[in-house]
């Protein structure tokens, strides 16, 4: 059985570096980010193998889920962009140029892609010799937590390091999920044109019979997170992708949210864990030092606070911009049916 | 052990193929997956680092770190993404590639 | 429970075969049609066969209803997101293959 495993992690070793050599090397900007979510998928099994599943969790929900969805969606924002600057090319003069894609033209110079290779492989060959003179951190860290698991409130190892020994790492972590929504929010507005067609019936009544599970799953990572792996990054990251399918179904209901909910919903996660974070040192204690036995408490209290957060900050930026100003919905059930019966007359 | 020397080659070359794309690709989005790739393999050497072994635990310390850095990766690629967008709708291209005259385009081409 | 752990062993050995083909039909079928055909009809009758394998094998009654939910899951979301897929492929009128 051993050397099956072997035998399958040599394979897994081998796949991950191809798929991404295949997915720079390919011309097809989809096909390069289909395999890049397939790459996601076997990093999250390499995770497994690496005995890391919360990891491997998150990896899968988020690393290959939302950020291929992110650059999905993306790419058919480019494309229609194109596809519009196409047009106005073809109504007016065509240059003849622009239709040369660069990487030919930069393929003419072998001297410098020689040259870079070289470098690199002088670069590469350097940082394996430097990773194989670290002093060996064998351990590391492990014998410590596992001797301060009984202060931490919760029984899993993960979990007590993310919220407990270095609870600060996370909160600047969300203060950077927060940041970027920001970012994102700042420089767009999500147009009407963006919003998609009618959901056929079957993604209508797969979200509607997803959409509630996916939130129970969400609670149930959140909660099982305390003792094993899960916890608020995995509950939010399934929360985002309900909220996801919600924007791809195109429901009204998201539409229909009221702004302020919104705002507050993004603010909730990283305003509770900074409260609370100050709050502790009211007591006397530091930063996020939780008083007494109430550790397990707090983090509980935190982590729901932060999977929503986390949840509604990623599908934020699936939506990639700023909700559009309260008129817009109207436009868009016009174009809804308008388009609807465009498709009936090619039918 | 043989199996983590395997695995931390494995994050290297990753980490090699990404730093190369990023490099080398012209066009933005591809640069930006050659980033993610180069944060995966950051990311296996990482946990490969902290993988236990019969004698020695599981240093959940890069656990935690690489589920840190799995989510900000997330955020600044969504961000990246949307500049992109504006890149190619303010210059019609998704490209760091400065547009030539056509008159000086032609002897480098050759 | 020897008994037991040899059924699914047996039962998750029947599965792998139908994920192979489906996989082989994936990448050798000509088209976009017979390809999601293949993945997603092979694919589900060898997933159905490694969770009953599972759950056979599981120790506990929550366990083996994780695993039918996970399952059910599957199903729902390979059979969705094949219909999905195809209504995308029509509506870009691809037309579907036939023997030259």
């Amino acid at each position: 059985m051993m050397d099956v495993m072997g035998f399958f992690d040599i394979v897994l070793a081998l796949a991950l570096p191809w798929l991404g050599w295949r997915l720079l090397a390919s011309s097809d900007l989809f096909r390069a980010v289909v395999l890049f979510i397939s790459l996601g998928l076997l990093m999250s099994l390499t995770w497994v193998r690496l005995q890391a599943p919360d990891v491997a969790l998150a990896e899968a929900a988020i690393g290959a889920g939302l950020t291929g969805a992110l650059f999905l969606s993306a790419l058919r924002r480019l494309e229609r962009l194109s596809e519009s600057e196409r047009r106005l090319e073809h109504a007016g003069k065509r240059e003849e140029d622009e239709t040369i894609p660069p990487e030919k033209r930069r393929r003419a110079k072998p001297v410098a892609y020689v040259l870079s290779l070289f470098l690199l492989v002088v670069f590469v060959l350097l940082l394996g010799w430097s990773l194989g003179q670290t002093p060996g951190a064998k351990g590391g860290l492990g014998p410590a937590v596992a001797g301060q698991m009984g202060q931490s409130g919760v029984q899993s190892q993960v979990t007590a390091v993310l919220l407990n020994f270095r609870g600060y790492d996370t909160l600047l972590e969300m203060m950077v999920l927060f940041l970027a929504a920001l970012g994102v929010w700042s420089l767009t507005r999500v147009r009407q044109t963006q919003q998609g067609e009618v959901p056929g019936p079957v993604l209508a009544t797969l979200v509607r019979l997803l959409v509630p599970l996916m939130i129970i799953v969400a609670g149930y990572l959140v909660w099982i997170g305390s003792s094993r792996a899960g916890g608020a990054f995995q509950g939010g990251a399934v929360l985002a992708a309900a909220g996801v399918l919600l924007l791809l179904a195109n429901v009204t209901v998201v539409r229909q949210v009221p702004a302020g909910l919104l705002r507050w919903a993004l603010v909730l996660g990283p305003l509770l864990f900074l409260l609370t974070a100050v709050a502790c040192m009211g007591g006397g204690g530091n930063l996020l030092e939780y008083p007494g036995q109430s550790a397990g408490v707090w983090i509980l209290f935190i982590e729901s606070a932060t999977a929503v957060s986390i949840g509604v900050t990623l599908a934020a930026l699936y939506a990639g911009g700023r909700p559009p100003a309260p008129s817009a919905p109207e436009k868009d059930n016009e174009e809804g049916p308008g388009s609807g019966v465009d498709k009936g007359g090619k039918a | 052990m043989n199996t983590l020397f395997l695995y931390t080659m494995s994050g290297l070359a990753l980490f090699a193929i990404g730093l190369h794309g990023l490099i080398r690709s012209s066009h933005l989005l591809r640069k930006i997956l050659a980033a993610n790739l180069m944060s995966s393999g950051v990311f296996l050497i990482m946990i490969v680092g902290a993988c236990g072994t019969d004698q020695v635990m599981i240093d959940p310390v890069p656990h935690a770190m690489v589920l840190t850095g799995i989510v900000v990766s997330v955020s600044t690629t969504a961000v990246a993404l949307v500049l992109v967008c504006l890149v190619q709708e303010t210059t019609n291209r998704a490209l760091l590639w400065q547009k030539r005259k056509r008159g000086q385009g032609g002897r480098t081409d050759a | 429970m020897a008994f037991l752990h040899g059924l699914g062993m047996v039962c998750i050995l029947l599965g792998i075969p139908f994920f192979v083909s489906g996989t082989i039909g994936l990448l050798r079928f000509p088209d976009i049609y017979t390809r999601l055909h293949a993945l997603t009809k092979a694919d589900n009758v060898g997933l159905g066969f490694v969770v009953l394998g599972l759950a056979l094998q599981a120790e506990e009654w929550n366990t083996v209803a994780r695993l039918l939910l996970i399952w059910l899951l599957v199903l729902i979301a390979s059979s969705a997101s094949c219909h999905l897929v195809a209504r995308a492929a029509l509506r870009r009128k691809i037309q579907p293959w036939t023997r030259p």
